[in-house]
């Protein structure tokens, strides 16, 4: 079973979240800020990471950091689901190695495809 | 003491220092390297072997007048808050890496001052350099017991040692083409030096007062006794005075300008507010350093009284002629650490500035626009690595082949004169509008000739030894021409006396130079950006006028041949990010223009810097009254903006962060929803569970909106007050009784006992949303197990204080304030989100103000927070409720 980590701090978003790829047979974790984030992605090893970007203490910029420099994580696919919007914001994403960007609020069914794309 | 024991000693401590060097470089951000003391403990590369040995030296033959070259610092740095915090700016907004970069800009970017200041600093420096290895070499035989000079370099250790700390400051000095860059593996061992030198001079101090002697008052009794005492100790009346005056003014004029100095002080400096430490810092070690100077001379001429001794070596001899060999190691290594700071850092900074300044601009710029950035790189640095080479050589020569057989103190004395030369034309510069490239550059070369008339020339001879009558009757015999005395002054001693008159003239010349020729405009606008730096520094590249054509494609080629394609990219980008810019724009502007001479400065000094960024562009002419007249406006246009943008600013991070809070609840409605209509054959309970979900977060939404318009309609006045008096207790009841429910729930104790009645007028719907915010908050953060919520009143003359308390965790200090901040949420929130909007405490603050009341929180003892608020009252109603 393929794993993902789900971090986010809305705990009816992560709830939603956990039960669509529940519903396609994925191996769900959640983790409510960066640093536990950063924990069960170092114990885990997902494939895929859909990561919020605003959060307390450590925000997904720094998780999403903290993996490109650690090459046991370094090619975790990773998602920003952000309601940050902008074209910096977006560029700036893609720029530290996220591999794919959305913007909240989001359509589960694009989601899930993105996602099963990225492990395709 | 063996040599080879000496040597080895030698060698194990510069691999120590090597590795400082290293692990310093390695962990470049660690606190052990950028903090305040280390930067402090660097500026005391001013005290070189000169200081260790010399002050010594003269302090036995001419009492405490070795004193004057450590007043001028103190007297000086308390000023440096203002005037070196400055120098610094312009310096870092500029990438300014040395003196001679900073005159020459000051001056519109004058190749010729840049290269005049270059030779000044190398013709003074030199020398001293040398007289730091003559100090190792001297000392080493001292401690060897060696008294035959070797006359070959093949023997002498210090052509080693000087060749060592060549390569050095060679591999630690340029890890990096831009010099304005710090270097922090060379200055984090200078300050491990400095502590060396300070400690075991503190010893070798101690040990002379109180084990060789019983302490000061022992050492004055006996050396009062000797012969002279009484006239090594005065001042010398008015004339002394004078002397001491202009040896405080030259030392002053030192600790700023030695290239040395300026390259700790200000190019390596890391944070503006480091200087404030160093004002009492520094003074504290340079007065820690000659608090046992004036006792280890008395000492040493009390024992020494009948036999030959350099009294210079007096810390070496004292504790060799007692058997303690040990001891005098360590004032060695002492001794040898403040000679190889010096050294190294005075071949950085003189390398930089041979390089930037002299060699780069006039030999190898059109080389350097043909190169490629790898080549070039490596260009400027062997350029450097080379300076830094010949310097260490040459110095080491001038040792050996010219009879340096005056005392330490009077060499150091010539430097300083010479490098004083410089002072009007940066100080000038500094704070002079009208200092003119012209006048500085007369100025500088008339002092330098007379200093080299009234002091290098006559102690030439006087050190040779050769016979002639120059001195005594002056140049063809004229009196008044006597190198000592010029002009019939004969108040002065040597050093002072040619202070005096190369200053005198050098100021004239510059000051009447300056006053009759006008500048070019270029000169002008600097001396506007430098002169009222604080005034143009937030203009940035908008400080620079210029006019013109030029293609951004052609600056790009420039800057690629020096910095290589990602390093010109990277910039380029962030210049745009900064102004704005469309990256397509083909046309360079002044910003560009301003911007890439000083991405060059750094590397290559700014007057190639302004060379070559000029050879690609065409420049018109632009008058001085334009330049001003332009200036004047950017700033004025710069100033009201600023004001309207930070207005700007708040209220789109305010939008911004209103958008993301009604998006969270939105995300998850339609996430939900979407699962719903998607999956028919969902689970009943999960089907219920999505769908309160999705009607608590549209809850959610509304509220934000109601709280926002709210917000907005006190924040702009657009709701007026219902201002009526009501009894505050009954407010407070009737709050309590909505909020009973949830205390209830939350198991909490809620108590009102402390409150009093008073009448006061307030509009008691909002009130009681305040009351409402604040119990509901205490009530959630109360102590889970056993909570209790307290309100009280108390009353004074003007106010009526209503507090809320809980027994809860108390507040985080510094989220005390930002908690009535809109949507303020603390960084060391627990993980789970607390209900609302976020707005709550934000209106409270509102409505109170709006009452003109305040509101604030504190935590309490044992723990706890108390949040408290104001209302006015009035004073007719105070009356009234107390008669009542």
């Amino acid at each position: 079973m393929r794993k993902i980590l789900i971090v986010d701090d809305e705990p009816n978003i992560v709830m939603s979240l956990e039960y669509i790829f529940k519903k396609e047979n994925f191996e769900v974790f959640i983790a409510r800020d960066g640093a536990e984030a950063i924990e069960i992605a170092e114990d885990e090893l997902p494939d895929i990471v859909v990561l919020d970007i605003m959060m307390p203490n450590v925000d997904g910029y720094q998780v999403l950091n903290h993996f490109k420099s650690h090459s046991s994580l370094e090619n975790v696919k990773v998602i920003f689901l952000s309601a940050k919007n902008k074209l910096s914001d977006i560029e700036l994403g893609m720029q530290l190695g996220a591999d794919k960007y959305m913007t909240k609020p989001f359509s589960t069914k694009k989601l899930v495809k993105e996602v099963k794309q990225l492990l395709a | 003491m063996s040599s080879f024991l000496v040597i080895t000693i030698i060698v194990v401590y510069l691999a120590v220092i090597f590795y400082v060097a290293y692990w310093a470089e390695k962990n470049s951000k660690s606190v052990w390297v950028n903090n305040p003391y280390v930067y402090a403990l660097s500026l005391a590369v001013y005290c070189t072997a000169w200081t260790y040995y010399g002050s010594v030296g003269l302090a036995a033959t001419s009492g405490l007048k070795f004193l004057a070259i450590y007043v001028g610092p103190i007297i000086i740095i308390p000023t440096w808050v203002i005037l070196m915090r400055k120098i610094i700016r312009i310096s870092k907004g500029n990438k300014i890496s040395s003196i001679a970069d900073f005159i020459s800009l000051r001056y519109g970017n004058s190749r010729f001052l840049g290269a005049l200041v270059t030779l000044v600093c190398v013709l003074a420096i030199v020398p001293y350099i040398s007289l730091q290895l003559k100090a190792i070499s001297e000392t080493f035989n001292v401690i060897t017991n060696h008294n035959i000079e070797t006359n070959s370099i093949i023997n002498d250790t210090t052509f080693y040692i000087a060749i060592l700390l060549a390569v050095f400051a060679a591999f630690f000095g340029t890890q990096n083409t831009d010099a304005s860059e710090r270097h922090k593996g060379i200055i984090t061992a200078v300050a491990v030096e400095s502590i060396i030198k300070l400690v075991f001079f503190l010893v070798i101090g101690v040990y002379v007062t109180y084990y060789l002697f019983n302490g000061p008052s022992d050492i004055y009794t006996q050396a009062s006794s000797l012969p002279n005492f009484e006239i090594q100790q005065k001042i010398n009346g008015i004339e002394g005075g004078f002397n001491w005056f202009f040896l405080s003014m030259l030392s002053m004029i030192a600790i700023m300008l030695l290239p040395r100095q300026f390259q700790v002080t200000v190019v390596e400096n890391e944070r503006e507010k480091y200087l404030k430490k160093v004002t009492w810092l520094f003074p504290l070690y340079l007065l820690l350093f000659n608090i046992f100077v004036i006792f280890i001379a008395w000492g040493g001429n009390i024992v020494f009284q009948n036999k030959q001794v350099n009294a210079d070596f007096f810390t070496l001899m004292l504790p060799l002629q007692n058997g303690h060999e040990f001891l005098a190691l360590l004032v060695f290594l002492g001794g040898f650490s403040a000679a190889i700071s010096m050294v190294v850092l005075s071949t950085l900074a003189l390398s930089t500035m041979l390089s930037n300044n002299l060699i780069i601009p006039y030999g190898f710029l059109s080389k350097f626009s043909r190169g490629e950035s790898e080549k070039n790189t490596e260009s400027i640095k062997s350029i450097r690595r080379f300076s830094i080479f010949s310097l260490i050589i040459v110095a080491y020569f001038f040792y050996k082949f010219f009879t340096l057989n005056r005392s330490l103190v009077s060499i150091g004395l010539i430097s300083f004169v010479l490098i004083a030369q410089l002072a009007p034309s940066f100080f000038g510069g500094l704070f002079w509008r009208r200092g003119s490239s012209k006048g500085a550059k007369y100025g500088i070369i008339i002092g330098f000739l007379i200093t080299v008339y009234t002091l290098v020339i006559p102690f030439t001879i006087d050190a040779q030894s050769i016979s002639t009558s120059f001195i005594s009757e002056g140049l063809f015999e004229l009196n008044y021409l006597k190198p000592y005395q010029l002009f019939g002054l004969n108040i002065f001693e040597p050093v002072p006396h040619a202070f005096f008159w190369s200053i005198f003239f050098n100021i004239l010349i510059y000051v009447l130079v300056s006053v009759n020729t006008i500048g070019t405009s270029r000169e002008r606008n600097f001396a506007e950006m430098f002169v009222d730096n604080n005034k143009y520094a937030s203009l940035h590249e908008d400080a620079y006028i210029w006019k013109g054509e030029a293609y951004v494609q052609d600056i790009k080629k420039v800057l690629t041949r020096f910095l290589g394609e990602d390093r010109t990219e990277r910039a380029l980008n962030l210049f745009n990010m900064k102004y704005n810019i469309n990256k397509s724009t083909r046309v360079a502007d002044a910003r560009l223009v301003n911007f890439s001479e000083k991405l060059l400065t750094g590397s290559i000094g700014s007057a190639s810097a302004r060379i070559l960024i000029s050879s690609v562009v065409k420049e018109d002419e632009i008058s001085l009254p334009e330049v001003l007249k332009i200036l004047d406006e950017t700033q004025k246009a710069k100033e009201s903006n600023v004001e309207l943008k930070e207005r700007d600013k708040q209220k789109d991070e305010f939008l911004d962060t209103v958008a993301h809070e009604l998006k969270t609840p939105i995300t998850s409605i339609r996430a939900l929803s979407e699962i719903l209509l998607d999956d028919e054959e969902i689970d009943k309970e999960i089907k219920h569970k999505f769908l309160t979900s999705i009607v608590s977060e549209s809850e959610r939404v509304s509220r934000l909106i109601n709280n926002i318009l709210d917000l907005e309609k006190l924040a702009t006045g657009k709701e007026k007050l219902d201002l009526i008096e009501h009894s505050v207790k009954e407010t407070i009841e009737r709050t309590i009784g909505t909020v009973k429910q949830l205390s209830v729930n939350n198991k909490v104790n809620l108590n009102a006992n402390g409150v009093v009645d008073f009448k006061v007028e307030f509009d008691e719907d909002r009130i009681q949303q305040v009351l409402i915010n604040l119990l509901s908050n205490a009530i959630k953060f109360a102590n889970s197990e056993k909570g209790e919520v307290y309100i009280s009143t108390k009353i004074d003359d003007t106010e009526i204080y209503i507090c809320v308390e809980d027994n809860g965790k108390g507040i985080v200090t510094e989220d005390l304030n930002s908690i009535f901040n809109k949507f303020y949420q603390s960084k060391n929130q627990t993980r789970l989100k607390p209900i609302g909007s976020g707005l709550g405490l934000a209106i409270s603050k509102q409505i109170i103000e709006s009452h003109k009341g305040k509101i604030w929180a504190e935590n309490i003892k044992p723990n706890g927070a108390k949040l408290t608020f104001t209302l006015p009252i009035k004073h007719e109603n105070y009356e009234e409720n107390i008669d009542s």
